[in-house]
């Protein structure tokens, strides 16, 4: 039987592929999907020959900033991104994790300053693998990263 | 544990002191040749018309004496608290609140804080600078610079010393600092702890990577400390041990007796960042070795240096200073 997608196609907008499944949320939070006017399709626990199960999500009409994808590389470092354009893949990238993090993720120390203060937390790239807090100078390993909550 | 540039709108205040790890071997140079000058003219009226805010969130009677000291000795007048039980934080009031308003009164702040990182972020947020006096387990440059300036007074250099650092490596703030400061000057550490205290890998890898010679030991005897031209005492703490038969096990092991000095280089200084407890015998205190009283005062003269430089009161402005008070 012929494999069919089961989540339709767009027009114009951008296509996550490859979430791992357990990722799925955290990405729909980082993106602030809540908030979006047009449509968003969403597809969890979708079989995947490469990685068991994965998620996919179809924002229409929805265009980001190098910026905005890139913190994505905070939570899945290898995400793959489609640009669709008139139904076609105009554009594919991978995600690149930035120098610095603004508000994206919490600081593991709890006598840092911004878990005690209503302020934004910053990080910078710390080698491959790893945040160091701007303030306090912890240093996180990205599998341990935890977003920061958001209201 | 290099930092980055950050964006201007984040930036701190380029007279802000944060960490003395922003400070290149030229500058700890600088503020040292200023210190100097306060060592042989303390009273002075530089800083005269000036306000200086001393706000103690966490309390700290010995650092704030200093800087306190240090103001009224250049003509400033202070304003702040010690004790932070009668500050509106206590009701609720944000970090950044405090600061703008303290900053409507004080050409600068002086900020002792529990919360790691708080200076940093006074810095960024406060349109006059910010001196660190300690933010929790994080940084205390001022004083890293008392002990950077100790150093040279007792050896007239800071290049190529064999600096020994003892007791609690692990969470001594002075070490770690001492150790970020002082890879400009290409000294050889060896670090003397219980294996409970030990220095932390990430200092260790600082080390190595900016090609500095340490050796660890957990022996401490005349024969250890026999190369040392500093040898830096801190106190081990009971309340640092999980395994408390482990702390009754060591924690005479780093207590520093005078019949320890007999293979001393003659040269060699013996310096902590007090309050001392029981690691360095009392009978010392009369030796030539000791040094940790002098260490103390030179807070003085090094925070005056820091405070001027804050406020953007350069070397030669001292050097050509016209309001030495003599005594």
């Amino acid at each position: 039987m012929k494999k069919q997608l089961l989540v339709a196609a767009i027009e114009n907008g951008t296509v996550i592929d490859h979430i791992p499944a357990e990722k799925l949320f955290a990405v729909v939070n980082l993106l602030h999907l809540e908030s979006m006017k047009t449509a968003v399709t969403i597809g969890y626990n979708l079989q995947s020959e490469g990685m068991g199960t994965k998620s996919i999500i179809k924002m229409a009409d929805k265009f980001f900033t190098d910026e905005e994808l890139n913190q994505l590389a905070v939570i899945c470092p290898n995400l793959t991104l489609c640009i669709i354009r008139d139904y076609e893949i105009v554009e594919k990238r991978t995600v690149c994790l930035p120098d610095e993090l603004r508000g994206i993720v919490r600081c593991t120390n709890p006598k840092c300053i911004t878990n005690n203060e209503p302020m934004r937390t910053h990080f910078h790239l710390h080698g491959s693998n790893a945040l160091k807090c701007h303030y306090c100078n912890t240093v996180v390993s990205l599998d341990d990263v935890r977003l920061v909550e958001r209201p | 544990m290099e930092k980055e540039n950050a964006p201007h709108s984040h930036s701190a205040r380029p007279n802000s002191l944060v960490t003395i790890a922003d400070h290149s071997r030229e500058k700890i140079e600088y503020l040292i040749q200023m210190a100097q000058e306060f060592e042989r003219h303390p009273n002075r009226r530089l800083l005269e018309g000036r306000i200086v805010a001393t706000l103690f969130f966490e309390p700290s009677t010995r650092t704030r004496l200093s800087f306190e000291t240090a103001a009224n000795r250049l003509g400033a007048r202070v304003i702040g608290f010690a004790d932070p039980k009668v500050t509106s934080g206590t009701k609720g009031e944000t970090l950044k609140d405090t600061i703008m308003m303290v900053s409507n009164y004080a050409d600068i702040i002086v900020m002792r804080h529990y919360l790691e990182g708080a200076a940093r972020y006074a810095s960024e947020i406060a349109p006059v600078p910010i001196v660190n006096a300690g933010d929790g387990a994080n940084q205390h440059p001022s004083q890293t610079m008392l002990d950077l300036y100790t150093i040279y007074q007792t050896q007239g250099t800071l290049d190529n010393l064999d600096i020994y650092l003892v007791g609690d490596l692990k969470y001594g703030r002075t070490v770690h600092s001492m150790l970020t400061a002082m890879h400009h000057f290409h000294p050889t550490f060896h670090f003397i702890a219980p294996e409970e205290l030990a220095m932390p890998e990430m200092y260790k890898q600082f080390c190595r990577e900016h090609g500095i010679r340490y050796v660890e030991h957990t022996e401490f005897n005349a024969d250890v400390i026999s190369g040392a031209d500093i040898l830096y005492m801190t106190r081990v703490q009971r309340e640092r041990f999980t395994d408390l038969m482990e702390y009754e096990r060591v924690k005479d092991r780093y207590l520093l007796k005078l019949g320890m000095l007999s293979k001393a280089r003659p040269n060699m200084k013996i310096l902590h960042p007090l309050p001392r407890v029981n690691e360095i015998e009392y009978s010392i205190d009369e030796n030539p070795h000791a040094y940790y009283f002098e260490q103390a005062r030179n807070g003085l003269y090094t925070r005056q240096a820091l405070l001027c430089d804050a406020l953007g009161i350069t070397l030669d402005d001292v050097r050509n200073d016209k309001t030495l008070i003599e005594n």
